[in-house]
C-alpha cells in the first residue's frame, strides 16, 4: 500500500538542549491504524506536534500525501486533523460555532449539513447551542474530535484519545476509530494503554527516549515476541519443583498447586510433549491446564526495559 | 490567501465581543460619560474656552483617542493571549493558515471593536457638547490608523505576555499615563515651558494632537508631525510582527 505520511530523519532539540526526537523515520500507509506506543516523555507528542507544524523541527523532513510539510504547508495540513492530548477549549465559545470555526480555518466554506452530521455522529447535536463549559469531560473529548473532523481530513492524529476516560467512552472511541477507518481515514494514535493498541491498531510503533525502537505489524509482533504460558493445576500440591523436571523452565505457585511453563510459541520444538511425559514419569498429576499468550503490554515493557 | 480562515477567526472574535458586550462596549462608554460629567461639566464649567473651543468639546478628541488606544491594545492582546492561555491556539497553528492571515484576522477584529467603541463615544459626546468636525477625512484616517496601529501593538503584547500581569502592564502602566499626559485633557500651551518640552517626548501627544486638529483645526504640533508619528508607530509594530513571524517567537517552540 502507498505511504501517505513519511517522516525522514526527523530531529527536534529544544532550546534547553533536550533532544526529544533523535532521527526518527516512519512510513504510514494509507488507510491503516497505526499505534504509537511509548512511556511518558518518550517523544510521542513531540513527534505529532512536529508533523502537524506546532513544533519547529531541527532536522529531517516530513511529507504528507506527497507535500512537504514545511514548503507546502497549506496542502500538507489540509490532509491532517489533530486531536490533542490535553483538552484545550475556549470555555465560553458555542459548541456549533467552534466546529464551524475549525472548518473555516482550513479554508473551507461553511457547511451546515456536514457540521450537523459530525455533531450527531458524536452525540453532541443536542448541545450545539450551549457554551463549551457546559460539556462534560467526555463530551469535550468528543468535541475535539468533531473539530478535527470538520475539514474532512485524510489523516487523523489522536493523541492519547482515551487518557482518563471511562470504559464506556473508551469503547465509543474505539468504535469511532473503526468507523473512520472504514471510511478510508488513516489514523495515528498514541497511547500508553496497550489494550487500546491491541484492540485497534494494524501496526504498532514503539518510541522510547526519542527513538523509534520498533515498527511491526501488530499480529506479527504478537506472534514473534509472543511467549506463551502453560498453566497446570495440580491434583496434589508440591513443596518444590521435582529435580527430574529441573531442565524445564517451570515455576511453582506459592501454594504449590500450580505449575507454570513458559515457552516460545514460534519455536520448532515447544517442549510441551517432553514436559508432559516427564511430568507423568515424575508422578506429578494435574487436573486442568490452560495456555496464556503474553499481551502487547508485556512485549512493550520488555522492549522498553531492554535498554 | 486563506480568506475563509481570516473570516472564521474574525467572526469568532466578533462573537466573543458580542458575548461580552457589557465589558467590551458598554463599560468604555460609561467611563467616558463619567469623564464628561467630571471634567466637562463639574470642572469644565470653571475653565474658560481652550483655544476658542469650549472645554467640554475640547476633551472629546482626547477621550476618543484614549479609548481607541487602550481598547485596541487590550482587545488584540487578550484576543491572541487567551488562546495561548487555554491552549486552543494549537488549532490555528496546525491549520493551513499563515502568520500574516492570523494577524490580519485578530488585528482586524480588535480594530473593528475599538472603532465601534470610538464611534459610540463620539455619538454619546454629541449629546453633551456641540461638536464640529472640520476635516472628516483626516478624522477617519487618524481614527482607523490609530485603531489598527494599537491593535498591532496589542497583538505583539499578547504574544509576548506569558501571564495576565504582563498582559495588563503595557495598557495600564504605559499607555494610560502617556495618554493622560499627552494632552487628552489639556493643550500643552497651558503647561510651563519646561514641561511643554518634556511633553514633546511623549509619542502619544502627536496622535492626540493630530486627531484634535481634524476636529477643531488647531493642534499642539504640526499635522505632518502627527501623521509621521502615527506612521512610525505603525511601521514599528509591523516590523516587530514581521520578526515574530520569521522566528516563530513564543508561538512555535
Amino acid at each position: 500500500m502507498a505511504s501517505i505520511l513519511s517522516v525522514r530523519d526527523l530531529e527536534k532539540t529544544y532550546d534547553g538542549g533536550f533532544q526529544a526526537l533523535k532521527s526518527v523515520s516512519l512510513e504510514i500507509e494509507q488507510g491503516e491504524v497505526f499505534a504509537l506506543l511509548g512511556p511518558n516523555g518518550a517523544g510521542k507528542t513531540t513527534l505529532i506536534s512536529t508533523i502537524c507544524g506546532l513544533v519547529q523541527s531541527t532536522g529531517g523532513s516530513v511529507t504528507v500525501g506527497g507535500y512537504d510539510a514545511e514548503k507546502d504547508y497549506r496542502a500538507a495540513r489540509k490532509l491532517i486533523g489533530l486531536v490533542p492530548q490535553e483538552m484545550p477549549t475556549a470555555p465560553f465559545e458555542i459548541v456549533g460555532d467552534t466546529v464551524a470555526l475549525s472548518r473555516g480555518l482550513f479554508g473551507l466554506r461553511p457547511d451546515r449539513k456536514l457540521v450537523e452530521k459530525i455533531l450527531k455522529d458524536l452525540s453532541l447535536w443536542d448541545k450545539r447551542d450551549g457554551p463549551i463549559k457546559s460539556l462534560s469531560g467526555g463530551m469535550k473529548r468528543r468535541l475535539l474530535v468533531a473539530k478535527a473532523l470538520a475539514h474532512e481530513p485524510k489523516i487523523l492524529f489522536l493523541d492519547e484519545p482515551t487518557a482518563g476516560v471511562d470504559v464506556e467512552l473508551r469503547r465509543d472511541m474505539w468504535r469511532l476509530v473503526s468507523d473512520l477507518k472504514a471510511q478510508g481515514v488513516t489514523i495515528i494514535l498514541t497511547t500508553h494503554y496497550i489494550e487500546e493498541a491491541e484492540e485497534m491498531a494494524d501496526r504498532v510503533g514503539v518510541i522510547n527516549k526519542g527513538e523509534i525502537i520498533l515498527v511491526e505489524d501488530k499480529d506479527e509482533l504478537m506472534r514473534k515476541l509472543g511467549r506463551k504460558l502453560l498453566k497446570l493445576s495440580l491434583t496434589a500440591p508440591l513443596s518444590e519443583v521435582p529435580p527430574e523436571l529441573a531442565r524445564h523452565d517451570l515455576t511453582l505457585s506459592e501454594d504449590g498447586t500450580e505449575l507454570t511453563y513458559t515457552y516460545d510459541s514460534q519455536a520448532d520444538r515447544t517442549g510441551i510433549t517432553t514436559l508432559l511425559s516427564d511430568l507423568s514419569a515424575a508422578g506429578v498429576h494435574f487436573q486442568d491446564l490452560q495456555t496464556d499468550q503474553s499481551s502487547l503490554e508485556d512485549i512493550f515493557v520488555d522492549l522498553v526495559k531492554r535498554d | 490567501m486563506n480568506f475563509e480562515a481570516i473570516k472564521a477567526i474574525y467572526v469568532s472574535e466578533m462573537a466573543r465581543t458580542r458575548r461580552t458586550l457589557m465589558q467590551s462596549v458598554v463599560s468604555p462608554v460609561i467611563s467616558t460619560v463619567l469623564y464628561f460629567v467630571v471634567f466637562g461639566a463639574a470642572i469644565g464649567s470653571r475653565i474658560t474656552e481652550v483655544d476658542g473651543v469650549s472645554y467640554g468639546a475640547f476633551i472629546v478628541p482626547g477621550l476618543i483617542m484614549m479609548s481607541l488606544m487602550t481598547q485596541s491594545l487590550s482587545n488584540a492582546a487578550f484576543g491572541i493571549y487567551f488562546p495561548q492561555f487555554t491552549g486552543t491556539i494549537f488549532e490555528i497553528l496546525s491549520a493551513p493558515v499563515s502568520f500574516f492571515e492570523i494577524t490580519v484576522a485578530y488585528v482586524g477584529a480588535a480594530a473593528t471593536k475599538s472603532i465601534i467603541v470610538g464611534a459610540v463615544i463620539l455619538i454619546t459626546a454629541s449629546f453633551f457638547v456641540p461638536l464640529e468636525i472640520q476635516h472628516p477625512v483626516w478624522m477617519v484616517a487618524f481614527f482607523v490608523l490609530t485603531s489598527v496601529t494599537f491593535a498591532l501593538l496589542g497583538f505583539i503584547i499578547g504574544i509576548w505576555a506569558d501571564n495576565f500581569e504582563r498582559l495588563q502592564f503595557v495598557p495600564l502602566l504605559i499607555v494610560t499615563p502617556l495618554a493622560f499626559l499627552g494632552g487628552s485633557f489639556y493643550s500643552i500651551s497651558m503647561l510651563p515651558e519646561f514641561w511643554q518640552k518634556v511633553t514633546l517626548l511623549n509619542p502619544v501627544l502627536y496622535l492626540i494632537s493630530g486627531f484634535r486638529w481634524s476636529f477643531y483645526g488647531q493642534a499642539d504640533v504640526s499635522l505632518w508631525l502627527s501623521l509621521l508619528a502615527t506612521m512610525v508607530f505603525l511601521g514599528g509594530s509591523l516590523a516587530v510582527v514581521h520578526w515574530i513571524f520569521k522566528t516563530g517567537y513564543r508561538l512555535k517552540p
